[in-house]
């Protein structure tokens, strides 16, 4: 197989270099926009694709919680305890059972994909110009929650809304260090595979909601 | 964008104008005329070299218009009443002639091209007074002019300048309508598909004359209305403006 | 499927004939390019956004093989495994070997138009492999026995009553129903069991980046995501020339992508892998591998003009607007990639000798790349395999092949005539002179259109007389 390296690696090496010196000018304008602005437009787009946007505030935040907990009927909810807004959860849980990503390895994947009607996480930031969760998944928050149960719950502090994906890259520096998975999220499963009609939730979640919370 | 106007231009007529469209050539021409421009034809000419191009022989259509480059020598616009034909100049024969002798004079000539309704509006900027009867036009553009050197607006301001003449549109205006040349030839059931759904669409309008800028597509078009039995007449631009605006023969 | 020109021909025929399936596309471009438009409203933002795309798309193809090294080293120092293939046959061969490595049997896929191009499955299948596409509209291909039709929306030559039918079929429990919800929803819960027990997945990558040693996905369904997550292992696939330098130009690429494709500002998600699960992850693959494969790009590269071939980011804008792949559909061109870019690529991949006829199905009208994210020159790249297909001293694997003498002097023969003035005109004055004795019938022309007549006199003829100068 490194022979099949060494030969493909040689016949580009062999081919003459294309001089690309002049191929394409012209800049790309970034919008920026006022934090309302950005906040209207994450909703916008968000709420096209069927996704919630919950505006609430560090003191409300809890009971909107609660509210989205039962209106989805959720009995159980996953989250993270280790989080600032999971301690406040594990004082005070929206649901009759909550369920800490704490719990054993082995029976993370079973309990994803049986048991948990509603996971939530909290997220890196969100985009506004597409409507966009940005999520690095880790070992409090693993990936599989943002994606098995059918609903997903997206906590997005206002302060980390940016305009435009490259300027959240360009201000967080992801490229001085990716982790396994970052992904961004924008909306409840969907696809348009048969006529070209929407159908949502297919085999992420059936539901996004981001409760927004604004100082 | 107006250019200057020049004292004298070539008129490069086309191998399609020539056998199957002369009066769009000959009015090309007297509208030029009519603006106080000396008009060049030199009878030497014949065809650009596109259908060869196209069809994958470099060569042959290379030698051909070799021939062309000969003929218009001096340093003034070269007026071409087709699009593609325009567009073969101007984009196509520097590539052409890439890596041959004649390589800096078609790049020189490549310049100097430009396609009639360009020249009309952008250049001579002609006024007319429509002396024609109430009609329906609708504008069909080639992929040359939309696409390849987009000069597709220019037919839309000439005929809008057309007072009497109420502009309609048809579904799919931009779509090709099928000739592309040898395609038509190479694929014809592709190729009669899309022109039996060009001319339904232009139909549909209830237009009564089709114009254009490229005498390949009216052929194509004109044709397939001709077999199907009925439909709008089928005129280059040059021709209908020339008709509806000289008062006298 | 081996492209030949009488079986060109023939589906070619068949495929006009199919009133069903020529409506199913006609609506479905027609919606496709309506929805890109609208993501696109700015004609002069558009066009910056393009070139910037194209510039970074040829400036990582300008030093292709320094980044593909830059990739390999990166990926491996993140814990990605990275194989290398020359052939789809090789590339099939390293899946295998990685499945056979952990004795696994089943696989579940995301959507890999390299995984068609390896003809993978087949592959799999036939060495005791269960493998399952996860992506909707490739899960009803799978079911009907039938390849994609479009690169990104494969199974979009069928209706929701085709569809309707085929569950009916093969899902005899599932109680029968057209509705588009519904027979989504029964998607989803076959799927789901699979996903949870699938051994390995299978993926292919929109974009690699050299930089981070990190893969890219986009999709809307959830099962790319799936696919690359819950099962231990997870193989991803895909061509040299996707690798992209810095992270920076993902968006503009990303952007590009999903407005071109499907006309969203983004998709549902879009998945950086960089890493298999580290210690104290609770899930993500153990094992991840990328499997680059070559088949034929190292020789595309090779030539100045052709290699703007490799820019594609595969986003299908190409063929919804072509007028000849919106009239006889993607099965007709009998490839893995059809439309536009499948008749420049094909070609170059496999063969003018195979694939040549191809370059005859377009009418040139340029459709194409006036949408083409990257700015490839499509219509001058057909034009282009078209004269390596007629001339045996071209680049591309089969030039020459397609050289008929019969065509060959005809073209000679119209050289000599028409770059002579004196025959040219004299060949002119025949034919005015003769025009009543022009054929009613003229070949393939006249099967749809009356055949054109000249003119009585020609323009040379009535320039004489009109008196405009000679020079």
């Amino acid at each position: 197989m490194s022979n099949a390296r060494q030969k493909i690696l040689a016949r580009l090496r062999d081919a003459p270099r294309p001089d690309v010196t002049s191929i394409g000018k012209g800049a790309v304008e970034s919008p920026v926009w006022d934090l309302d602005e950005r906040i209207r437009r994450f909703t916008d787009r968000m709420t096209a694709v069927r996704a919630e946007v919950v505006e609430t505030s560090p003191d409300t935040w809890m009971q909107a919680l609660q509210a989205v907990c039962q209106r989805a009927g959720a009995r159980n909810l996953l989250y993270s305890a280790a989080s600032p807004f999971g301690e406040a959860i594990s004082r005070q849980p929206p649901v009759a059972h909550p369920v800490t990503t704490g719990l054993e390895s082995h029976k993370w994947k079973t309990t994803l994909f049986h048991e948990i009607d509603a996971a939530l996480t909290t997220t890196l930031g969100g985009i506004a110009e597409t409507g966009t969760l940005m999520l690095w998944p880790d070992m409090q928050e693993p990936r599989m929650m943002s994606l098995v149960p059918p609903v997903h719950i997206a906590i997005l502090e206002a302060g980390k809304l940016f305009n435009t994906f490259s300027e959240a890259v360009a201000a967080m520096q992801w490229q001085d260090g990716m982790p396994t998975n970052a992904l961004l999220i924008s909306g409840p499963s969907k696809s348009a595979d048969i006529e070209q009609t929407l159908a949502y939730g297919v085999h992420g979640p059936k539901e996004l909601v981001v409760l927004l919370i604004r100082d | 964008m107006n250019t200057a106007k020049p004292k004298q231009v070539y008129f490069f007529g086309t191998c399609l104008v020539d056998l199957f469209y002369p009066e769009a050539g000959l009015a090309g021409i007297r509208l030029i005329q009519r603006e106080g421009v000396d008009v060049i034809f030199p009878q030497g000419q014949s065809c650009c070299g596109q259908p060869a191009w196209n069809s994958g022989y470099r060569n042959e259509a290379r030698d051909v218009a070799a021939a062309q480059l000969a003929l218009f020598t001096k340093e003034i616009p070269v007026v071409v009443p087709s699009a593609s034909c325009a567009g073969m100049m101007k984009e196509h024969y520097p590539a052409l002639f890439s890596g041959t002798p004649l390589e800096s004079t078609a790049i020189a000539l490549s310049k100097r091209v430009v396609e009639l309704t360009a020249f009309l509006v952008d250049v001579l900027d002609i006024r007319v007074e429509d002396l024609g009867d109430p009609q329906k036009v609708a504008i069909h553009s080639s992929c040359s002019a939309l696409r390849e050197i987009q000069v597709g607006d220019k037919i839309e301001t000439l005929v809008s300048k057309l007072s009497r003449v109420d502009k309609v549109e048809q579904a799919y205006k931009r779509e090709c309508c099928g000739f592309g040349g040898t395609f038509s030839v190479k694929q014809p059931d592709i190729s009669g598909a899309m022109v039996a759904d060009k001319t339904a669409s232009i139909r549909e309008t209830g237009a009564d004359i089709l114009v254009s800028q490229d005498c390949g597509c009216l052929m194509n078009i004109a044709g397939a209305f001709d077999r199907q039995g009925n439909g709008p007449r089928c005129m280059h631009i040059a021709e209908l403006l020339w008709e509806r605006t000289h008062a006298d023969d | 499927m081996q492209t030949t020109d009488a079986g060109f021909d023939i589906r070619i025929r068949d495929a006009l004939g199919n009133e069903r399936v020529r409506g199913n596309f006609r609506r479905a471009m027609d919606g496709l390019m309506q929805r890109r438009l609208d993501l696109f409203p700015d004609a002069e933002a558009m066009e910056s956004l393009r070139q910037h795309g194209m510039r970074i798309k040829a400036s990582a193809l300008s030093h292709l093989p320094e980044l593909l090294e830059e990739l390999e080293a990166k990926l491996i120092a993140n814990g990605i495994r990275v194989h290398w293939a020359e052939t789809p046959l090789e590339a099939n061969q390293i899946v295998l070997d990685i499945m056979q490595s952990h004795g696994a049997t089943s696989m579940i896929k995301g959507k890999s138009m390299v995984s068609e191009e390896m003809g993978l499955n087949h592959f799999l299948e036939q060495h005791g492999i269960d493998v399952l596409e996860s992506d909707l509209g490739e899960f009803i291909l799978q079911l009907a026995g039938e390849p994609p039709s479009h690169i990104v929306a494969p199974a979009i030559h069928k209706d929701r009553y085709q569809i309707a039918e085929l569950f009916r079929e093969k899902f005899p429990d599932i109680p029968y129903s057209e509705d588009i919800d519904e027979l989504t929803q029964s998607a989803r819960a076959i799927l789901r069991d699979r996903f949870e027990t699938a051994e390995v997945g299978l993926s292919g990558v929109n974009f690699a980046v050299a930089e981070t040693g990190t893969l890219c996905l986009v999709e809307n369904e959830g099962n790319g995501r799936m696919s690359t997550t819950v099962p231990p292992v997870h193989i991803a696939v895909t061509g040299i020339e996707k690798v992209v330098e810095k992270l920076e130009q993902i968006p503009p690429l990303l952007t590009l992508l999903t407005r071109s494709a499907t006309g969203q500002p983004v998709t549902t998600y879009f998945n950086m892998i960089s890493s298999p699960r580290k210690p104290g992850e609770k899930d993500g693959p153990e094992e991840v591998h990328l499997v680059l494969l070559d088949n034929g790009r190292s020789g595309i590269y090779s030539d100045p003009e052709l290699l703007a071939t490799l820019r594609c980011i595969r986003c299908g804008a190409c063929m919804n607007h072509c007028p000849v792949y919106t009239r006889i559909g993607g099965h007709a061109y009998g490839t893995v990639y059809p439309g536009p870019i499948g008749i420049i690529f094909e070609p170059q991949k496999g063969g003018l000798d195979k694939y040549g006829a191809l370059t005859t199905a377009s009418s040139l009208c340029g459709a194409c790349g006036e949408v083409c994210p990257v700015r490839i020159p499509i219509p001058s790249l057909i034009n282009r395999l078209r004269y390596e297909a007629n001339h045996s001293n071209g680049v591309t694997p089969g030039s020459g092949s397609k050289h008929k003498n019969s065509e060959a002097l005809l073209w000679k023969a119209w050289s000599l005539l028409y770059r002579n003035p004196l025959l040219y005109r004299m060949m002119t004055k025949a034919a005015t002179r003769l025009r009543m004795l022009a054929p009613g019938k003229a070949g393939p022309w006249t099967r749809y259109r009356t055949a054109p007549k000249p003119a009585a006199r020609s323009l040379h003829d009535l320039a004489r007389t009109h008196g405009v100068d000679n020079e």
